[in-house]
C-alpha cells in the first residue's frame, strides 16, 4: 500500500505570528491578482465568466502548492501541485527541457496530473539570485482542443486521442518570446483557433503579473523571512487541519456512491470509499471501486486526489489552501480501479462528474461523524448538455452548451439551496435570453423542478426543470450528466433527492437516452424538443421530524403537492385556505414513513 | 433654471446609526451641522431633530437635498411591500432559481429568498423571441385576470416582466395599460423602462426590487414632505440617487432601485468635489465606520459607476449606480486566534450591537476599535458612556485572555498585531477593488471620511504604496455634504453589439445626441440652479469573442471608427499588457452621462475660521503614549478645529476632532490646505 504524502525538507527559522499572517495575506494576494488578471483578459468565456481557471505557486522541490487564488476553480484546489511536480521531475529526470528565466511551459497532459485535455496548465519558473524559487502556474479551460466532438466531452471515447490533442510539456514560451512554431501545431489542431491566441497571451500574462507581485512580496519581507513563512504557514494550516479532524470519534466510516455509467458500457461505475480516522488523520480507501472502463468516466489520480481535497475544503472552509491542509489526509492510491486511470484511457468525464461523485462519498461517509458540518449530497453533476448543428437563416455551424444547476443537500441549519452551481464548479449558468441571441433554440420553461427536494427534517433543494426547442435547421443533441439511475443520497434517515431526467421529443415521440444521462448525438429536427430535469439535493434527517408548518409553506408555494406532504413527510394538509391537519398527522407519523406511502 | 436662491441649501444623510445634517448658507457661507441619533421606523422624525439642532429656520432654507437609506435597510432586511409578478409562461421561477450560484466557493450550504415568493409570481400566454418578433401573442384577458387575482391576495404594488422585453417591449406596455386599469395605485413597475437589457435574472431582480420598495420610498418622502410643510418649509426636496445625481422627490418613488446605493453615492460624490476643488482629481475613497468599510474609485474627479452592482448575494440591481464596494466590515471587525495558531481579523463582527468592548454595550470579543483604543490612537475618554479607565482595563483583560495569550505576546503587542493584520486585508482588497477596474492604486490619493477611515489611511496607503492620503474637514458627516454639493445628473446607456467593422458610424453619433437632447430636458426640468452641463461620452468595447467589457472614455460625442479602434486599444494595453493586432473588436454600449454642476461653495467654513488659532503649537490640547508600528511614541494630540488653516505638522501626531481622530504616523507629515481638508504625505512626501 502506496500511501501519497508530499515530503517537505522543514525550515528552523522562527517567526513572529504577525509577520506570519501578513506573508499569508500577501501570498494570497498575489495569487489573487493573477486570478483576476487571467479572468479579465480571456477569451474563452469559461474562463472569462465561468472562472474554470485557477492560479497558484507551487514550491521550486517537488511542487506542493503554497499558495492558490481564492477564485479558482474547487477542482482545481489539488490537480496543480501534482501537474507541477510531475513537470519538475520530469525535468530532474532529463524528460522535459530544462528552464531558463521568461519560459513558459504549457502541458494539457491528463495522465501528467491532469484532469481532462481541455484543462490547460502553463507552468513559469520563477528566479530568484538566479535560483529557481518557486514555480507559478495556472489552468484554464480551453473551449477547445481538438478531438472527435467540439468541447471535448465525447460521451463515447474509448482512447483518449478521441479527445483531442495531448501535448507534454514543452516550452510554448523560450525566454520570454512565443515559439510560434508550437503554437502553430496547436492552433492547427483545434476549433475556433484565431481566438486561442488571446487566452494564451490573458493566461501567460497571468503569470508575468504574479511574478511582479512576488518579487515586491520578497523585496519588502526578504527571502529568509519569506522561506520561513511559507514554512511555517504549511506547518500552521497542518495543525489546523489536524485540529478539526480531531473532533471526529476514531472509527472506519463507509460509503458508496455510483457513476450512472461510462457512457459506453450500459453499467454503474462503483465508488467504494472507507475513512479511517485514527488520531488527527484520515486515511482514504477507494478499495473496492469498479475497475478502469471503457467510456470517459475514468479519473486520472490527480484528479481523485484533488476531488477528496476539495470536499474537505467544503466542510472545513477555514483552512487555507495549502498543501499542509492536505498533509493529514492520506489517499492509499486506488490503482486497478477507474479512479487512477493511465493511458490511453478516456477521461473527459473525471473532472465535471466522477470528480462530484468521489466527494458525494466523502460527504456520505463523514455526515455520520460531522453532522453539524457536512450536508446531504447535492445534485452533484454539471450537467452537461451540448447542441450542435447548422443555422440556416445564419448559414453557420454552431455548438451550444447548457450546463445546469440542480439542489443542494439539508444540512444541519437549513434547507439545501435550489438550483445550485455544481460541487466542484462556481460558474454561472448562461441566461436564457442570451442563449436565444446566440442560437436557434426556444425555451419553452425554465423552472423550479416541483417535488425533487430530497425528504427531511430539512429538505433538499430543488433541481431546475426546462424544455429547449430546436427552431430551425438540423442539430444533434448530446448530454454529459449523472445522477440519472440513483438520486443524491439523503444523510441521517433523510430521502434521496430525484434523479436526473432526460427526455428528447421527436417528431412528437418521446425518446429516452439508454444511459439515461449520457448519450451522443441524438439528432433532432425544427419543433424537437429536449426537456431536463436536473436531480434535487438529499434530505437531512427524519422526513417525519419536518416541522409540518414548513411542509405546508412548501405546498403553498406549489413545491410539493399534498399528496407528496403526505407521503413524503407524513404531513396531512386540507381546507381552504390550507392547513395542517394536526391529528391526522399525528397519527400517520406514529405509523412511520413507509405506512405513509402506502396509505 | 431659476433664478439664484436666497436663502440656504440642506443636506441630510439618514444613516444606520446617525443622521447627519449641513445647512449652507449661500449668501454669508456659514455652515451649521447637526448630528442626531437616526428614527429607523419613520426617518422623517430624525431628519425634523437634526434640523431642529442645527436651528433651521424653516422659512428661509431654499433646498433640502436627502441621502436615504430606507430602500437598502428594505432590501437588506428583505423588508418589502408585498409585490407581484406578471411573467411569460413556463419563467415564473427565474427570479428563485438564479444563475446557479452558492453563496461562497468552499461549503456546500447557504439560503436564498427570492423577492418575490412563489406564489406571488403568475405567469401568462405571450413570447417574444431574441429578434423581438412576436411567438406568442399576448393573452390580454390573462393579464387583467392575473392583476386582480394579485390585488386579491392583498398586493400593493407589480411587476410585469416578459421574456426579450429590451427588443420589443410592445407586450408589457400593453400590458401594463391592462394592469394600470385595474390596479388602484400607481406601483406598477414595468421591466424594460427600467432597465433594457438582456438578462433575464438581473432584469427581473432589479424590477421587483424596484416594485418591492417604491410604496414604502413613496410614504416616506410623503410623510416627510408633509412634516416639513407643517414646519412652514416652501422649497423643493431632491433625493440622492445612487449615481451621484439628485431627483425630485415627487418622482424619485417611480425608480426606487435607483436609491439603493444612495448614502454611500452621496459620500463619493462629496469627495469627487472636495477633490476637484483641492486639485487632486484621482482619488481611492475609503470611508470605514462602525460596521462596514466601502470603496470607490474616482478618475478626473468623476467617481466610477457601473450598471452591474450587486447589492449581496444573488442581489443583483443593474441601474447606473456609483460603484461603490464594501471590502470589510469596518472597525467591529473581530479578531481571534484559530486552530492553527493564526491571528485572524473578521469578517465576523461585532456589528453596532453589541459592538466593540469599548462600546459599553455588552460587546465582550476583541475588535478593531478596542485595539485602536488600547494603543492610545483612540482617546478613552470619547467613549462618553464609559469611566475611561475601567474601560480600557476591561479591554485589555479580554485581550490578554483572547489573543495575547495564545500568541504569546504581551496586550499591547497583541492589539498592535489586529491593527497590522487588519490594515494588510484592507489595504488587499481596496488594492483588488483597484486593479478590477483597470487602475493602479499608486496613481491615487486616498480620501479618507467615516469615523474610523482618517485613524488607519495612512497605514493603508503606505502598504499599497499611494503617496498621499486627504482628510476632509468633517469625515463623519461626508455623506450630507455629499448632498449639498452633488450635481444633477443622468445616465444614459444604449447597447449596440456590432462589430466595430459594421457599425454605423451616424448612428452611433445620432445615440450620443439623444441622450445628451434627453438629460439636458431633464436637468431644465428640476427647480434647481446650474452652473454649468458637462456631458461625458464614452463607449464599452471588447474583442470579438471575449465577454468583459472595458470602458473608453472619449473626448468628445463625434468619434470616427478609427479613433474608437485605436482607443480601445490603447486602453486594452494599457489594461493588460496585450496587443492583439488580428481580432476586431466589438462596439456593446454607447454611454452619455449629462451633469448639471451647482455653484461652488467654499469648503474652508466648514470648519469656523473663527476659532482657528494662530499656531500648531496653541491647538495643541495634550500628549499621550500612542503606539506605532515602530513602537511607542508621545505624542502630541490636536484638536482639529483650533489648527490654523495652512499649518504644517510632522508625525507622529494625533488630530481629534468632534466624530473622528486623524493619525499621523512617525516620518509622516500632513499639511492643510486653503479648503481645510488634511493633506498627509506618506513617508514625508
Amino acid at each position: 500500500m502506496a500511501t501519497l504524502l508530499l515530503e517537505w525538507e522543514g525550515f528552523e527559522m522562527k517567526l513572529d505570528p504577525i509577520t506570519l499572517s501578513v506573508i499569508q495575506s500577501g501570498l494570497q494576494q498575489v495569487c489573487d491578482e493573477m486570478d483576476l488578471s487571467f479572468s479579465r483578459a480571456a477569451f474563452s468565456p469559461v474562463i472569462a465568466e465561468a472562472n474554470d481557471r485557477s492560479d497558484g505557486i507551487y514550491a521550486a522541490n517537488d511542487g506542493s502548492l503554497i499558495a492558490q487564488g481564492a477564485q479558482g476553480l474547487p477542482v482545481f484546489v489539488g490537480t496543480m501541485q501534482y501537474s507541477t511536480r510531475t513537470l519538475i521531475q520530469m525535468i530532474n529526470e532529463g524528460r522535459a527541457p530544462a528552464p531558463k528565466p521568461d519560459d513558459i511551459y504549457i502541458v494539457n497532459d491528463p495522465y501528467l496530473g491532469g484532469t481532462h485535455l481541455m484543462d490547460v496548465r502553463f507552468a513559469r519558473p520563477f528566479y530568484r539570485n538566479g535560483e529557481i524559487f518557486c514555480w507559478l502556474s495556472n489552468t484554464g479551460h480551453w473551449p477547445d482542443t481538438g478531438g472527435s466532438v467540439p468541447g471535448g466531452f465525447s460521451a463515447s471515447a474509448t482512447a483518449v486521442e478521441q479527445e483531442g490533442l495531448r501535448l507534454p510539456p514543452v516550452r510554448l514560451f523560450k525566454e520570454g518570446e512565443m515559439d510560434e512554431e508550437i503554437f502553430s501545431i496547436i492552433s492547427s489542431n483545434i476549433r475556433v483557433a484565431d481566438q486561442r491566441i488571446g487566452d494564451v497571451k490573458a493566461q501567460a500574462a497571468a503569470l508575468m503579473v504574479g511574478e511582479d507581485r512576488l518579487n515586491l512580496l520578497m523585496d519588502r519581507y526578504g527571502d529568509e523571512t519569506v522561506i520561513a513563512a511559507i514554512a511555517e504557514l504549511r506547518l500552521r494550516a497542518s495543525t489546523q487541519m489536524r485540529a478539526f479532524i480531531s473532533e471526529i470519534p476514531d472509527g472506519t466510516y463507509p460509503s458508496t456512491a455510483y457513476v450512472d455509467s461510462d457512457g459506453v458500457v450500459n453499467k454503474p461505475l462503483k465508488i467504494n470509499l472507507a475513512i479511517t480516522k485514527v488520531g488527527d488523520e484520515l486515511t482514504f480507501d477507494f478499495d473496492g471501486s469498479s475497475p478502469p472502463c471503457m467510456g470517459p468516466m475514468n479519473s486520472v489520480l490527480a484528479t481523485t486526489l484533488s476531488s477528496v481535497y476539495l470536499a474537505m475544503r467544503h466542510i472545513f472552509p477555514e483552512v487555507p489552501i495549502s498543501a499542509g491542509a492536505f498533509e493529514p489526509l492520506n489517499v492509499i492510491r486506488p490503482e486497478g480501479t477507474f479512479l487512477d486511470a493511465v493511458y490511453p484511457r478516456p477521461v473527459s468525464g473525471c473532472a465535471a462528474e466522477v470528480s462530484q461523485r468521489i466527494a458525494e462519498a466523502v460527504f456520505a461517509a463523514l455526515a455520520k461523524a460531522l453532522p453539524d458540518r457536512v450536508t446531504a449530497a447535492p445534485a452533484g453533476t454539471s450537467g452537461n448538455f451540448a447542441l450542435g448543428g447548422y443555422d440556416p437563416a445564419r448559414a453557420r455551424d454552431y455548438v451550444m452548451y447548457q450546463i445546469s444547476g440542480g439542489g443542494y443537500g439539508g444540512n444541519a441549519d437549513h434547507d439545501g439551496l435550489a438550483n445550485g452551481c455544481s460541487t466542484i464548479g462556481i460558474s454561472k449558468a448562461p441566461p436564457v435570453e442570451i442563449m436565444e441571441q446566440a442560437f436557434p433554440v426556444l425555451y419553452r420553461k425554465y423552472a423550479l423542478r416541483e417535488g425533487s427536494g430530497g425528504a427531511g427534517e430539512k429538505r433538499g433543494g430543488f433541481g431546475l426543470e426546462y424544455e429547449v426547442e430546436l427552431r430551425r435547421g438540423e442539430a444533434r443533441a448530446s448530454f454529459v450528466m449523472d445522477h440519472g439511475r440513483f438520486g443524491p443520497q439523503g444523510a441521517l434517515g433523510g430521502a434521496e433527492g430525484a434523479p436526473n431526467q432526460v427526455t428528447v421529443w421527436q417528431d412528437g415521440e418521446p425518446y429516452i437516452p439508454q444511459h439515461l444521462s449520457k448519450e451522443q448525438d441524438i439528432p433532432l429536427g425544427p419543433g424537437d424538443r429536449v426537456h431536463v430535469c436536473t436531480p434535487g439535493g438529499g434530505g437531512y434527517g427524519d422526513p417525519l421530524a419536518r416541522d409540518p408548518e414548513a411542509v405546508l409553506e412548501d405546498v403553498q408555494l406549489e413545491r410539493y403537492t399534498i399528496v407528496q406532504a403526505q407521503e413524503m413527510f407524513g404531513v396531512v394538509i386540507s381546507g381552504s385556505p390550507m392547513a395542517v391537519d394536526a391529528s391526522e398527522t399525528a397519527r400517520l407519523r406514529v405509523k412511520g414513513v413507509t405506512q405513509c406511502t402506502a396509505s | 433654471m431659476k433664478d439664484a436662491p436666497s436663502g440656504q441649501v440642506v443636506g441630510v444623510d439618514v444613516g444606520g446609526t446617525f443622521t447627519d445634517l449641513v445647512v449652507l448658507d449661500q449668501v454669508d457661507g456659514t455652515v451649521r451641522l447637526a448630528k442626531v441619533p437616526s428614527t429607523m421606523e419613520n426617518q422623517a422624525f430624525g431628519v425634523l431633530a437634526a434640523l431642529d439642532e442645527a436651528k433651521a429656520d424653516y422659512s428661509n432654507l431654499d433646498l433640502i437635498i436627502h441621502g436615504t437609506t430606507t430602500t437598502t435597510n428594505a432590501v437588506l432586511e428583505r423588508k418589502f411591500s408585498k409585490t407581484g409578478l406578471i411573467t411569460t409562461q413556463g419563467f415564473r421561477d427565474v427570479l428563485e432559481l438564479g444563475r446557479r450560484t452558492r453563496p461562497q466557493a468552499y461549503g456546500m450550504t447557504g439560503t436564498f429568498t427570492p423577492v418575490i415568493p412563489r406564489d406571488l409570481r403568475l405567469e401568462v400566454l405571450e413570447r417574444m423571441d431574441a429578434a423581438g418578433d412576436v411567438v406568442t401573442p399576448l393573452d390580454e384577458a390573462g393579464v387583467r385576470t392575473a392583476a386582480k387575482d394579485l390585488l386579491a391576495m392583498g398586493c400593493e404594488s407589480v411587476v410585469i416582466h416578459f421574456l426579450h422585453a429590451y427588443a420589443n417591449p410592445d407586450h408589457e406596455k400593453r400590458a401594463a395599460e391592462i394592469v394600470s386599469s385595474v390596479w388602484p395605485n400607481d406601483h406598477v413597475t414595468v421591466g424594460h423602462a427600467l432597465l433594457s437589457e438582456s438578462r433575464e435574472f438581473e432584469r427581473g431582480v432589479t424590477a421587483a426590487v424596484n416594485a418591492s420598495v417604491q410604496p414604502l420610498l413613496g410614504r416616506y418622502l410623503r410623510r416627510l414632505t408633509d412634516e416639513l410643510s407643517g414646519q412652514g418649509y416652501g422649497g423643493e426636496v431632491l433625493v440622492m440617487n445612487g449615481n451621484g445625481g439628485m431627483v425630485s422627490a415627487k418622482d424619485v418613488a417611480r425608480e426606487a432601485a435607483k436609491t439603493v446605493m444612495s448614502g454611500p453615492a452621496s459620500g463619493v460624490m462629496a469627495a469627487a468635489y472636495t477633490g476637484r476643488q483641492a486639485g487632486i482629481t484621482n482619488l481611492l475613497t475609503y470611508d470605514m465606520g462602525g460596521t462596514s468599510t466601502d470603496v470607490a474609485l474616482i478618475l478626473g474627479a468623476e467617481p466610477a459607476v457601473s450598471n452591474e452592482i450587486e447589492v449581496e448575494y444573488a442581489m443583483p440591481i443593474h441601474v447606473p449606480m456609483v460603484d461603490v464596494r464594501t471590502v470589510g466590515a469596518g472597525g467591529g471587525s473581530i479578531a481571534r486566534v484559530n486552530a492553527g495558531g493564526l491571528l485572524e481579523v473578521g469578517p465576523a463582527s461585532a456589528g453596532a450591537h453589541p459592538g466593540p468592548i469599548c462600546y459599553g454595550r455588552g460587546g465582550n470579543l476583541p475588535t478593531i476599535s478596542d485595539a485602536n483604543l488600547l494603543l492610545g490612537r483612540l482617546n478613552p475618554a470619547g467613549f462618553k458612556s464609559l469611566d475611561a479607565s475601567s474601560a480600557t482595563d476591561h479591554v485589555a483583560d479580554i485581550f490578554a485572555s483572547e489573543l495575547a495569550a495564545p500568541l504569546g505576546l504581551d496586550v499591547t503587542a497583541a492589539a498592535a498585531a489586529v491593527i497590522r493584520i487588519a490594515n494588510t486585508k484592507m489595504a488587499g482588497a481596496i488594492r483588488m477593488v483597484s486593479l478590477s477596474l483597470g487602475m493602479d492604486p499608486r496613481d491615487f490619493a486616498l480620501f479618507a471620511f467615516g469615523g474610523a477611515g482618517p485613524l488607519h489611511a495612512v497605514s493603508l496607503a503606505r502598504e499599497m504604496g499611494v503617496p498621499r492620503v486627504v482628510i476632509p474637514c468633517r469625515p463623519g458627516i461626508t455623506n450630507a455634504l455629499g448632498c449639498v454639493v452633488a450635481d444633477l445628473r443622468h445616465d444614459f446607456v444604449n447597447t449596440v453589439n456590432r462589430s466595430l467593422e459594421s457599425v454605423d458610424m451616424d448612428q452611433i453619433h445620432g445615440i450620443f445626441v439623444a441622450q445628451n437632447g434627453e438629460g439636458e430636458r431633464l436637468i431644465a426640468k428640476e427647480p434647481v440652479e446650474v452652473m454649468d452641463v458637462k456631458h461625458l461620452y464614452s463607449v464599452d468595447m471588447q474583442f470579438v469573442g471575449q465577454t468583459h467589457l472595458l470602458r473608453v472614455n472619449l473626448p468628445d460625442s463625434n468619434p470616427s471608427r478609427e479613433s474608437l479602434r485605436h482607443l480601445f486599444e490603447e486602453a486594452y494595453f494599457n489594461r493588460f499588457r496585450v496587443q492583439l493586432a488580428n481580432i476586431h473588436a466589438n462596439l456593446v454600449n454607447v454611454n452619455t452621462s449629462v451633469i448639471g454642476q451647482r455653484a461652488e461653495m467654499n469648503l474652508s467654513t466648514l470648519i469656523d475660521p473663527e476659532g482657528r488659532k494662530d499656531t500648531v503649537a496653541d491647538a495643541e490640547t495634550g500628549r499621550r503614549t500612542v503606539v506605532f508600528n515602530d513602537g511607542p511614541h508621545e505624542t502630541p494630540v490636536y484638536w482639529r478645529d483650533y489648527l490654523p488653516i495652512n499649518m504644517e505638522i510632522d508625525g507622529p501626531a494625533i488630530i481629534e476632532q468632534m466624530d473622528c481622530t486623524t493619525l499621523v504616523e512617525p516620518g509622516d507629515k500632513a499639511r492643510g490646505d486653503a479648503d481645510g481638508n488634511i493633506i498627509i504625505g506618506v513617508g514625508g512626501l
